[in-house]
């Protein structure tokens, strides 16, 4: 088949053209990415032998039934979860009053700075954040240096012994990893709801206040309903990717176990890989309910 | 700044609270990285202590000797570079495919090339590991390649797929109707409009790739990147320094690029 | 030299000389659809070579999508396009000989004029030098020689629409499309530009298929007009055939503005109660005495309205349940609500075809 008659069967089968194009993006997904994703959950239906230490590759349920009956597991699940919830909100309400004031206030080259400001975080080294972190939170560091000098030790101390907030020092408590995580994800939080405030029309807002509103009202009743689709989007980010992640627990982090480092370990040193499989499962179902709730508030709309 | 306040209308000044947080929330997000910097000078090298009990400029020094960082730093750009050209060359041919045809199942697979990134990265990393050992192959440069090119080709499709869809059909069809076959009309006419989305594109896949520790983590094996290096040292006690030195050689390395990459997409938005 | 080969009564030629006329374009029965709109339905036709062909009719009307059905962009789903005789429906546009002027231009803004206007030449392979001579030819053709170094963003709306012109007419293809060339350009330009364009289409002799809304455009210079309404041939006729004999309501009422009349007041005047058509300025105005002229018919009505425009005016008449707008010559000034008689002679009443209008 010469060129050209290449060419007059293409023109006339467009569809054809269409997947000679998508067959090498789809193929590579198709094998490196779905067929391993794919096979890393087959995997949660097989269970290890407890003698042998070697998978039965025959399908059963009992990976699942372990994952479920011990209490330290469900533990794991409660307390990931919690710390998801956790994070979600307070992004939430710590990028509001910079989302605000970048899409409605900010003009020109402030506007411009912000952006680019609130950019560069979510782009700059993961690794190299944590770590910061870890500096400032230390024994000795910064926050302890403020405390001291403002006379909060005392407070420190006595938030860091409590059970479920504190741990041993700062650097590895559920507050500190709260903070960090909160701090990582903001940048994901800011920009969908910075979006979606840039797209409430000023006409509304005028009309509103033409008709008796005042700034409050127009604030609470006509901007935060607008803007939920965008907290939606933002909070899909800091809900999942709270609910996987297994560096953050593992640097700055309390005792207890997440899902992510309980994953990263049970494929690692234990060699349980259907056990992994199974916590594995767990997120990904977590986050496929989220999104379907996030759905419902628009939040795709926003993204 | 003034009057720029003084157009706003009343009812929608901001207050002094408002702008207060939203600069100091500004504030907390940039903070870290110049503690970063800071602790890079310090002479302490045991502790985080603060303020730090003198600045030195030797562990920059003592970085540039270690040849282990070397070794580190060329397989993280050997990898970034070849995870690069792959997800620009399968990101190009996705959103070409996506662009402008509707067809059943169109949604299911954006969804689908967006997948690496939504879902947590040990996912993919476990999913990538098992693939791997089923497949009877050993974790190699390859291996980690293959990892962050399925991540990174969703970038590359999103900053292609945007200029696409600005890129008024007329064009193509003017070009097809002046006598340019297909691939003519791709290579004279969509690939320079495409340039810049390219070039935007490829450096955040290029940025991304170079910071990956989640998934590399696991197809790495016994290799090291940088990030890899990185981690290992967070639970060292020594020489900490060095360890500031290097996330300052990193912070610079992935800036640059982003920032580019930003100026970019903004100039192409604004006369596209 | 061949007979003369008649394409029916309807061809107009200018010169009277003997040609051979060969058929550059034919539609036979296409359709075309997007979804559950026929854009293009069953429409038959046929474009002679070196004819000005224009395709007349309202947004949507689907005149749009023939001329992307001649270009190639589309493929109709029923029916056969033929070019010079061939029917295309496998070959792509790049292999087609036509040209296409876009009604956004579609310069390419990476490539200054003068390589905008070479594009076709440099994909076919032709050599630089000889490439560079025939766009600067082209180029001075449109009256833009010292423009090759420009780049588009530097042109206003007029100069780019010649450069496209200039892209499309220096590959010397046998049919030229234009899709609403003059839209975007103020009035004066337009008109300059219709001038031009109709001489350069007598200049070079190739076939031009001229697409718009602008009925006034159409009638000035094409040699024959299909007006079309969603998706269908409505009349393909010379101009002076549209305007004076429309077929349908549709005709008349696009093409000139004409009244419709039809139901009681036609059965009063003409005896039958189809519809028919006759324009606002055969119709004079009676003084209230004045006897009724030999061979015309009379309706009387209220002054509803009046336009002046100079030489004549507007009226809007009631007349009998029906608006009727007459431009009566040298009529005394009237007053709005005041009683008039309207009056027109037989031979101005064009017979409609019963259609869905």
């Amino acid at each position: 088949m010469n060129a050209t008659a290449l060419g007059g069967l293409l023109y006339r089968h467009p569809k054809l053209n269409l997947f000679l194009l998508l067959l090498p993006p789809l193929l590579w997904f198709g094998t490196v990415y779905l067929g391993s994703l794919l096979a890393l959950l087959l995997q949660s239906f097989y269970a290890i032998d407890e003698f042998t230490a070697l998978i039965v590759r025959t399908p059963t349920l009992a990976t699942y039934v372990q994952l479920f009956s011990q209490p330290a597991n469900l533990d794991i699940v409660q307390r990931t979860v919690t710390m998801a919830v956790c994070v979600t909100i307070a992004c939430a309400l710590i990028a509001w009053p910079i989302a605000h004031y970048m899409a409605s206030h900010a003009r020109g080259r402030v506007k411009a700075l912000f952006y680019v400001a609130v950019m560069l975080p979510m782009w700059t080294s993961y690794l190299v954040k944590v770590y910061a972190w870890r500096l400032i939170l230390a024994k000795q560091g910064i926050v302890f240096w403020i405390c001291e000098h403002l006379g909060l030790g005392r407070a420190l101390e006595a938030l860091l012994s409590t059970p479920g907030i504190g741990g041993p020092s700062l650097a590895s408590s559920y507050l500190g990893m709260f903070i960090v995580f909160v701090y990582m994800w903001l940048p994901f939080m800011i920009l969908p709801l910075a979006a979606a405030l840039e797209r409430v029309p000023a006409s509304l807002l005028q009309a509103a206040a033409d008709l008796g509103a005042r700034p409050g009202q127009i604030l609470r009743q006509i901007v935060l309903p607008l803007a939920l689709p965008g907290i939606a989007a933002g909070s899909v980010f800091t809900f999942s990717l709270t609910l996987g992640d297994y560096i953050i627990p593992n640097v700055v982090g309390a005792p207890g176990y997440f899902i992510g480092m309980m994953v990263y370990q049970q494929q690692g040193t234990a060699g349980n890989i259907p056990l992994a499989a199974a916590f594995s499962v767990v997120p990904i179902v977590l986050i496929a309910v989220y999104l379907a709730l996030a759905r419902r508030a628009g939040a795709f709309d926003a993204l | 700044m003034r009057s720029e306040v003084q157009r706003v209308a009343p009812w929608n000044r901001p207050s002094l609270g408002g702008r207060v947080a939203a600069w100091a929330g500004l504030a907390f997000m940039h903070f870290p990285v110049f503690v970063i910097v800071l602790y890079a000078f310090t002479t302490e090298d045991r502790t985080y202590q603060f303020p730090p009990p003198g600045l030195t400029l030797h562990w920059f020094a003592d970085a540039a000797a270690r040849e282990d960082i070397w070794a580190a730093l060329r397989l993280s750009l050997g990898v970034a570079s070849m995870a690069t050209l792959l997800s620009l060359a399968l990101g190009t041919l996705a959103a070409l495919g996506l662009a402008r045809q509707t067809f059943p199942g169109r949604d299911a697979l954006t969804v689908l090339f967006v997948l690496p990134i939504a879902l947590p990265g040990i996912l993919t990393g476990i999913a990538l590991l098992s693939a791997i050992k089923l497949a009877g192959l050993d974790p190699s440069f390859w291996t980690i390649v293959a990892g962050h090119a399925t991540f990174c080709i969703v970038i590359v499709y999103n900053n292609v797929v945007a200029r696409l869809r600005r890129l008024p059909a007329s064009w193509m069809e003017a070009s097809a109707d002046l006598g340019a076959g297909r691939l003519q009309t791709f290579r004279l006419i969509v690939l320079p409009q495409l340039a810049s989305a390219l070039l935007a594109g490829g450096m955040l896949a290029f940025a991304l790739s170079f910071d990956e520790i989640i998934v590399t983590l696991f197809t790495a094996g016994h290799q090291q990147t940088l990030p890899i290096w990185f981690y290992g040292e967070l639970f060292r006690p020594r020489n900490r320094p060095i360890t500031n030195v290097v996330a300052v050689a990193v912070i610079a390395i992935t800036v640059i690029p982003i920032v580019l990459a930003y100026y970019l997409t903004r100039r192409d938005e604004e006369s596209g | 030299m061949r007979a003369l080969q008649p394409l029916g009564d309807r061809l107009c030629r200018r010169d009277g000389r003997a040609l051979t006329i060969t058929t550059a374009i034919e539609f036979r029965a296409v359709t075309r659809s997007f979804g559950a709109t026929r854009a293009v339905n069953g429409v038959s036709l046929s474009i002679a070579a070196g004819e000005f062909f224009s395709v007349l009719g309202p947004s949507g009307s689907g005149k749009t999508t023939c001329l992307r059905l001649i270009a190639g962009f589309d493929l109709p789903d029923a029916g056969e396009v033929l070019l010079a005789g061939r029917d295309v429906s496998s070959v792509p546009p790049h292999d087609r000989d036509v040209n296409t002027v876009f009604q956004d231009y579609a310069l390419f803004p990476h490539m200054n004029v003068l390589s905008n206007v070479a594009y076709g030449l440099k994909v076919r392979g032709v050599v630089p030098s000889e490439r560079e001579q025939r766009a600067r030819e082209a180029l001075a053709m449109v009256k833009l020689k010292e423009f090759g170094e420009r780049w588009p963003a530097q042109l206003s709306g007029g100069q780019k629409q010649r450069v496209a012109l200039a892209r499309a007419l220096v590959n010397r293809p046998k049919v030229l499309l234009l899709d609403e060339p003059l839209g975007a350009l103020d009035l004066k330009l337009r008109e300059e530009m219709q001038i031009e364009l109709k001489s350069l289409q007598r200049t070079l002799g190739i076939t031009f298929v001229y697409v718009t809304h602008d009925q006034g455009e159409a009638l000035s210079m094409s040699d024959r007009v299909a007006v079309l309404d969603r998706g269908r041939i409505e009349q393909l006729a010379a101009p002076r055939v549209l305007y004076e004999q429309p077929a349908t309501a549709f005709v008349a009422r696009f093409v000139g503005s004409s009244n419709v009349i039809g139901g009681e007041l036609a059965r009063r005047l003409t005896g039958s109660a189809q519809a028919f058509a006759v324009r606002a300025e055969r119709i004079v105005a009676l003084a209230a005495n004045a006897a009724l002229p030999a061979g015309h018919v009379e309706c009387q009505g209220e002054l509803l309205d009046v336009q002046y425009h100079g030489a004549s005016s507007r009226w809007q008449v009631q007349c009998e349940g029906l608006v009727i707008a007459a431009e009566p010559r040298d009529a005394e000034a009237a007053q709005v609500g005041s009683k008039v008689r309207l009056a027109w002679p037989h031979s101005a009443m064009v017979r409609l075809a019963a259609d869905a209008a």
